[in-house]
């Protein structure tokens, strides 16, 4: 059999859980005249962000998957956004990595925890109101209070097990044969909303979702049910920690309204909204973080 | 800020909370750097540049196996941790 029969017979494998990687710049700003130019990276170990801010505004992010290596997945995070701006490193002032990858970025000035990064986001994102956070990454999740400037007064992370992650939904995602985007929308296309499956393991889940499916569930509903035990999960790690009106979520979760709104249900209250993709929260604060810190500067000297 | 190291998973919820506000300038001369038997505190620079104590990140995801010796059960009455801590900063969640 030749290469090229084998190519016919092979079906293509469909990656149901790959998300839209994006990259955006605010045309209506020009860089070349501001005065300090900073950027976040954020080496998260699902997905990785590079947002630049000029003069303490949000100028423009790339979002992409992670890669094997860190530093390869900083590099070209930065110059995704980069190339679509005509920007080059020497341009820029200062630049924090964050993120689980965050002291593998080599061109950073200094790393930062994506908590303290994640709060600082989100009070640009949300406004000075917001005051609890949650950021559900690709392979872990955070509960974070904050104060009127973004400070973080308490935090607490879960990153022992995929529950409660993005990287539990790409599972479910794949299982089910069902891009990834679809998923919130198809949660709610249930006659009656099902228990949730498993809560603390994506193994003990995926086994549930299947045992489901073959006792007669329907996709959507398995997805229900999936979409559920993600947000009982969350939504305890948040009960740790209390939760305060002004509430944000950040990370790629906050894209899939069947979690969101069943965590709106479960807690009694709204999230905040935001125009900015809530997956860049960490970088965009890593990269305030850097004009604080090119300002003082400045200011001292 | 109170920092809780630790996880939730099937059984059970193991946190130790450490309320950095009462680490920075510590009185009790970082007395849980030692009196922890496994050694589990760390000084480090927080992201506000402030010297506070953690958890080492390993340990962070065994906290209920790190932890078991100093339990009652162990033949401890009160955490050495806790007790080495006299501000009040730490605190076990189980």
């Amino acid at each position: 059999m030749n290469a090229e029969v084998v190519a016919e017979t092979v079906p293509e494998k469909k990656e149901f859980w790959r998300w839209q990687e994006s990259v955006w710049i605010d045309e209506t700003k020009d860089w070349k005249t501001a005065k300090i130019i900073t950027c976040g990276i954020d080496v998260g170990s699902v997905s990785s962000q590079a947002v630049l801010v000029v003069d303490g505004e949000l100028y423009g992010f790339n979002s992409m998957r992670t890669g094997s290596s860190s530093p390869d997945s900083a590099t070209n995070a930065l110059a995704g956004v980069m190339d679509k701006c005509g920007m080059k490193l020497e341009d820029i002032h200062y630049v924090i990595g964050t993120g689980y990858g965050r002291v593998n970025v080599p061109f950073a000035h200094k790393a930062i925890t994506e908590i303290a990064c994640h709060a600082r986001g989100a009070n640009y994102m949300g406004g000075n109101g917001v005051r609890t956070i949650l950021d559900m990454g690709g392979q872990d999740c955070k509960a974070i209070h904050c104060d009127e400037k973004g400070k973080v007064t308490n935090f607490l992370m879960n990153d022992k097990c995929a529950a409660g992650t993005g990287r539990g939904m790409e599972v479910i995602s794949d299982l089910m044969q069902i891009p990834i985007a679809e998923l919130g929308a198809r949660s709610f296309d249930v006659d009656v909303e099902p228990a949730a499956v498993s809560s603390v393991c994506v193994v003990f889940a995926k086994s549930e979702a299947l045992g489901l499916l073959k006792a007669g569930y329907t996709k959507n509903k398995v997805i229900a049910a999936y979409c559920q035990a993600m947000a009982e999960r969350v939504v305890s790690l948040l009960e740790r920690i209390g939760v305060e009106e002004g509430f944000f979520i950040t990370g790629g979760i906050a894209k899939n309204p069947g979690v969101v709104n069943r965590i709106e249900r479960l807690l009694g209250i709204k999230a905040m909204e935001t125009k900015v993709d809530s997956q860049i929260a960490g970088a965009l604060g890593a990269a305030l973080f850097g004009y604080t810190l090119m300002s003082k500067k400045a200011a001292a000297a | 800020m109170i920092a809780n190291y630790g996880y939730k998973d099937g059984s059970g919820e193991y946190y130790i909370s450490i309320d950095t506000d009462k680490c920075i300038g510590c009185t009790a001369e970082r007395a849980c750097l030692t009196a922890c038997p496994k050694q589990m505190f760390e000084i480090i620079t927080d992201d506000y540049d402030d010297e506070v104590a953690w958890i080492k990140k390993p340990n962070c995801r065994t906290l209920a196996y790190d932890c078991s010796e100093c339990k009652p059960a162990g033949g401890y009455s009160s955490l050495p941790c806790t007790t080495a801590c006299t501000p009040g900063a730490i605190k076990h969640s189980w």
